[in-house]
């Protein structure tokens, strides 16, 4: 493997319904900010799909310098083995340095699949990644046998509990799937333009394409708790889905406020799955969360903590949440959260008279 | 001589840890507040063969020893005395004597549903007159003059799984000798009885004081007609029948009294780290700490003695004094361990929520049935004596 | 049909994480269990078979130290039919390159028609060894699978499963690989009888040579990523926890806090 042949940050410009996924624009930032650190300063977006041409633009104005498009009516509808041959195909043919990949279900579905296909590396779920140098002190004496200019990918195990920081010295692409909300995306540049390049490289269906029967969106997922800045969040504490109305009025206060949940309410059926924050559900990371009810089990905290302001009630003053919170209340959540609703309004009001 | 348990043993107790902790637990305070039997979980523990533990495979068992079996009934009796209870009483005091005397036909009808869940198993031997004292018994079986029945007059009182039983061992009097110095005695023998015999019907549901769950009932017998092949054993070997499966019962209930003490001691460690008074955890003030390692150590103790019976359960022929010394220990050790758990929980002890009280009035009867802590001293004392 | 199920023993994080004094991992301390999601998919394995049970067997597989005896004993208890245990000195410090390379390495020398593997396991969370078993098998794979039906007679599976907002219903021709959430079941307990059987019988275990794998792609040489730096999560200072004499106390601590982080 000529290593010095691969150049270049790619990302994996993921597009589901021809809308890019907010993960695409957030690796174009990431990818933009590693390439100032290399050689080869080009970032370049895969963009994989059927009709998807009209995505070029945007993904020109959050940082991509070239786009390669991998347009075919079999790459309409996500499925591992075509998007797996499209992207393992671009790999082979443009070579890039670093191969970045959203993990979302999607991305970490197709990273292994092409990992194992093009014979890398990949480094699952990134939270920090940084160009650096492997090992990250020379060895006394082996000071030539450092390596640099090193893709260096930090990632969280055990539900949070240890990160561990990855390299891929001997390998090409280095590549990660990246947690989503974790990083930024640039400002855009209103009528930037990437160079874009045409690819196919032929899609011929064969026993590795599985059958899509059906499709059905969730009615439910109206908004993306992803997405909220602040989000009310209730566990089994709450008590019955009813109560959960409760939450929605605190929620209902705040711009981009939300609702969502600990799992063990997706699993009493309270809530929708959409909902759920945690290890098995989503990373949020809003401004303010708010853990009401909710024990915090290390699986719920690993997808909250980044959480910029951590507001917790719960009645068992011993709850693991209080570990993490910011600010930790011991109270029975049915008699505080109206009045915290019945308060907050009145100084919302007070401030708009003002 | 191994303390160790082995491999296959302790997996079998995280399998009984985890489904205790996950199925019964939840419903422990529900069973103990409602009485109302735990039917659900005994259907789950049907699927799971726990209701054929140490009875072998080809009679729909689980072909496991009477350690996995005592194992059992200990975790479950952690989070609820009742299921415990019923298992044990299922097990021990219904499948244990089919297992032992019944015939190959008695074994197929009857152990076989019993050991796969199917079906649930009681016991019948204390009447309002006879407890401790057997002779007391004034339930009478009659052959009839075909000899292809037995008619049973009479009634059983006390009787765990009371209800909720479809094959009871009902202990009737068929004889009445007189020994060498003229004193009529009684002999006795044992029957299987179905539910929904004619001529058997249910009494008084009894309202305990602990093990609320377990349906006692009484069961009365008015000319009920029961086939002669439902004699268990032999005619007149009742009341060996009656004492060798009580043997076997007070391993299950020992086990029930060990797993109830275990569940308190937990309970309370848990609540010493977390409370505070005086601004520390009163785990922290050495009154405490002494406590609890006399409950720990009561607890080992009892564990020892438990398992020590269970094992020699399966390898010697003779176990009563092992088990009447471990029932008894065991049975003394929960009330004692379960009334100082309370007193460590202070008045949140009183509460039902935190569950130690019911844990102490669970403890109490396991000092009372399948014979008294006085029957097993009696027991121990007279194999010392003889 | 022939089913391979693949486990891996991990420590149980349900009583906490434990480190040693040095801040390492402190496994020894924590329970070894069968990892959650690979259970859901020994389950599902199961409930194939129990559909049609002459003609289906189960086999579980584990790549790990001897001590992962253990978890394919509980899956024997839990009703597969078979172990494979793969352990060999020379796999050890595998990536999930490595590790999937391996796997396939022994299933190439197997007979299936349907791999089921979790989706991910608690220790690793990176969900990448299932999808690149089935890239080195040259199978395809459906991830995800929250519900799994399988029709014999068309040789297909036919998986639900969610993929952010909406479900896919997918069908894949046999053989292929499906990996398994936690949501997709309720795993089955053991039973006693069971235990003592699983101990009895004889688990089939392959070293190296056993292995249809190349040397470069195995054990800790053969692992394309390599750990720069392992440590363990600085943990977020402890914030402030009250006890409010009364729900109004409460609030207005709550909207103090609020104000003056400027969010009302």
């Amino acid at each position: 493997m000529g290593l010095e042949e691969y150049k270049g940050v790619f990302i994996f410009a993921q597009q589901v319904d021809n809308e890019v996924s907010s993960i695409a624009l957030e690796l174009l930032g990431k990818a933009r900010d590693l390439a100032e650190n290399l050689d080869d300063k080009t970032v370049t977006a895969v963009l994989i799909g059927s009709e998807v041409g009209g995505l070029v633009d945007e993904l020109a104005e959050y940082g991509a310098d070239r786009v390669i498009v991998i347009d075919d009516p079999e790459l309409k509808e996500y499925r591992t083995e075509p998007y797996a041959h499209a992207l393992a195909s671009a790999i082979n043919e443009y070579k890039p340095e670093i191969m970045l990949v959203g993990a979302t279900a999607i991305g970490r579905d197709l990273g292994p699949r092409v990992s194992a296909r093009v014979h890398t590396g990949l480094t699952a779920d990134c939270t920090v990644l940084e160009i650096g140098d492997f090992p990250l002190v020379a060895v006394p004496g082996k000071e030539d046998e450092q390596k640099h200019k090193q893709l260096l990918m930090t990632r969280p195990a055990f539900g949070g509990n240890t990160i561990a920081t990855i390299a891929c010295p001997d390998y090409r692409p280095q590549m990660a799937t990246v947690r989503p909300g974790v990083m930024q995306k640039i400002e855009p540049k209103k009528g930037a333009k990437a160079e874009v390049v045409n690819y196919n490289p032929g899609f011929t269906p064969n026993d590795k394409y599985v059958t899509i029967e059906k499709v059905v969106k969730e009615v439910s997922n109206v908004a993306n708790i992803m997405d909220a800045k602040v989000l009310v969040s209730g566990g089994r504490g709450v008590g019955s889905p009813e109560n959960f109305d409760m939450l929605k009025d605190l929620a209902a206060l705040f711009k981009g406020g939300m609702v969502s949940c600990s799992r063990a309410v997706v699993d009493s059926g309270w809530m929708p799955k959409d909902m759920q924050v945690g290890q098995t559900g989503k990373t949020v990371r809003p401004h303010v969360y708010f853990a009401i009810g909710i024990s915090g089990a290390i699986q719920h905290v690993a997808g909250m903590e980044e959480s910029d302001i951590i507001i917790a009630i719960n009645k068992d003053e011993n709850a693991p949440i209080f570990e993490v919170a910011d600010y930790g209340i011991v109270g029975d959540l049915n008699k505080i959260v109206p009045e915290l609703t019945k308060k907050i309004k009145a100084e919302q009001e007070a401030k708009a008279n003002a | 001589m191994d303390f160790q348990l082995s491999k296959e043993h302790q997996m079998a107790r995280d399998l009984f840890r985890a489904f205790a902790e996950k199925e019964v637990k939840p419903l422990a305070i529900e069973v103990d507040e409602t009485h109302e039997f735990p039917r659900e979980t005994v259907k789950k523990m049907q699927k799971y063969g726990f209701m054929g533990i140490p009875i072998p495979k080809e009679y729909g068992g689980q072909g496991c020893d009477p350690l996995t079996y005592a194992m059992c009934v200990e975790e479950l009796a952690k989070v609820c005395g009742t299921t415990a209870v019923i298992v044990s009483a299922h097990t021990s005091l219904c499948c244990d004597p089919i297992m032992t005397y019944g015939t190959e036909e008695q074994k197929q009808k009857y152990l076989v549903p019993l050991a796969k869940g199917e079906k649930l198993g009681a016991f019948g031997l204390t009447e309002p007159g006879a407890g401790t004292d057997a002779q007391g018994v004034q339930t009478k079986a009659v052959l009839s003059e075909d000899g292809k029945e037995w008619i049973l007059n009479g009634s059983k009182c006390f009787i765990t799984n009371g209800k909720e039983a479809d094959v009871y061992i009902i202990i009737a009097y068929t004889d009445i000798v007189e020994d060498k110095r003229g004193r009529k005695q009684k002999k006795f023998s044992a029957f299987i009885v179905e539910k929904d015999t004619p001529g058997f019907t249910f009494g008084t549901k009894e309202n305990k004081m602990g093990i609320c769950g377990s349906s006692t009932y009484e069961l009365i017998f008015q000319d009920c007609h029961i086939p002669a092949e439902n004699l268990l054993g032999q005619r007149g070997k009742g009341f060996n029948i009656a004492m060798h499966t009580l043997d076997g019962g007070r391993i299950g209930i020992a086990a029930q009294a060990l797993g109830i003490a275990e569940g308190a001691l937990d309970r309370t460690v848990a609540y010493v780290k977390e409370r505070k008074q005086f601004g520390r955890a009163i785990g922290a003030f050495q009154n405490t700490q002494f406590q609890l390692a006399n409950m720990a150590t009561q607890c080992e103790a009892a564990r020892l003695l438990v398992y020590q019976a269970a094992d020699a359960k399966a390898n010697k022929s003779y176990y009563g004094v092992e088990a009447a010394k471990a029932k008894l220990f065991a049975a003394e050790v929960a009330m004692d361990v379960t009334t100082k758990a309370v007193q460590l929980h202070g008045g949140y002890g009183y509460i039902r929520e935190y569950e130690v009280e019911r844990m102490m009035r669970d403890a109490k009867i396991t000092e009372i049935y399948e014979g008294t802590s006085e029957v097993q001293r009696m027991v121990i004392s007279g194999a010392l004596l003889k | 049909m022939k089913i391979v199920v693949c486990v891996k023993q991990v420590p149980d994080t349900k009583g906490g994480v434990k480190f040693k004094p040095d801040g390492t991992l402190d496994r020894a301390a924590m329970l070894a269990i069968m990892n959650p999601d690979d259970k859901a998919g020994l389950e599902a394995a199961l409930r194939i078979k129990d559909e049609d049970p002459e003609n289906t067997t189960v086999t579980v597989v584990t790549m790990g130290l001897p001590k992962a005896d253990e978890v394919l004993r509980e899956a024997l208890a839990m009703g597969a039919d078979e172990g494979l245990l793969i352990t060999d000195r020379v796999l050890g410090g595998a990536d999930t390159w490595a590790t999937s390379s391996t796997i396939a390495g022994a299933l190439k020398n197997m007979e299936y028609d349907l791999i089921i593997t979790g989706r991910q396991a608690i220790d690793g969370d990176t969900a990448q060894v299932g999808p690149q078993i089935s890239e080195h098998l040259d199978i395809p794979v459906i991830s995800y699978a929250e519900e799994l039906k399988v029709d014999r007679a068309a040789k297909t599976v036919t998986v639900k499963r969610q993929f952010d907002d909406r479900y896919h219903i997918l069908t894949a021709k046999m053989p292929c690989l499906v990996t398994a959430l936690s949501e997709l079941n309720e795993p089955r307990y053991m039973t006693p009888g069971g235990i003592f059987d699983a101990f009895k019988k004889e688990v089939t275990v392959w070293g190296r040579d056993k292995l249809d794998v190349a040397d470069e792609n195995i054990g800790k040489a053969g692992s394309p990523t390599v750990i720069a730096k392992a440590s363990d999560k600085v943990a977020k200072g402890k914030g402030e926890v009250v006890t409010p004499d009364s729900p109004a106390e409460a609030v207005n601590y709550i909207v103090g806090k609020l104000t003056e982080k400027h969010v009302i």
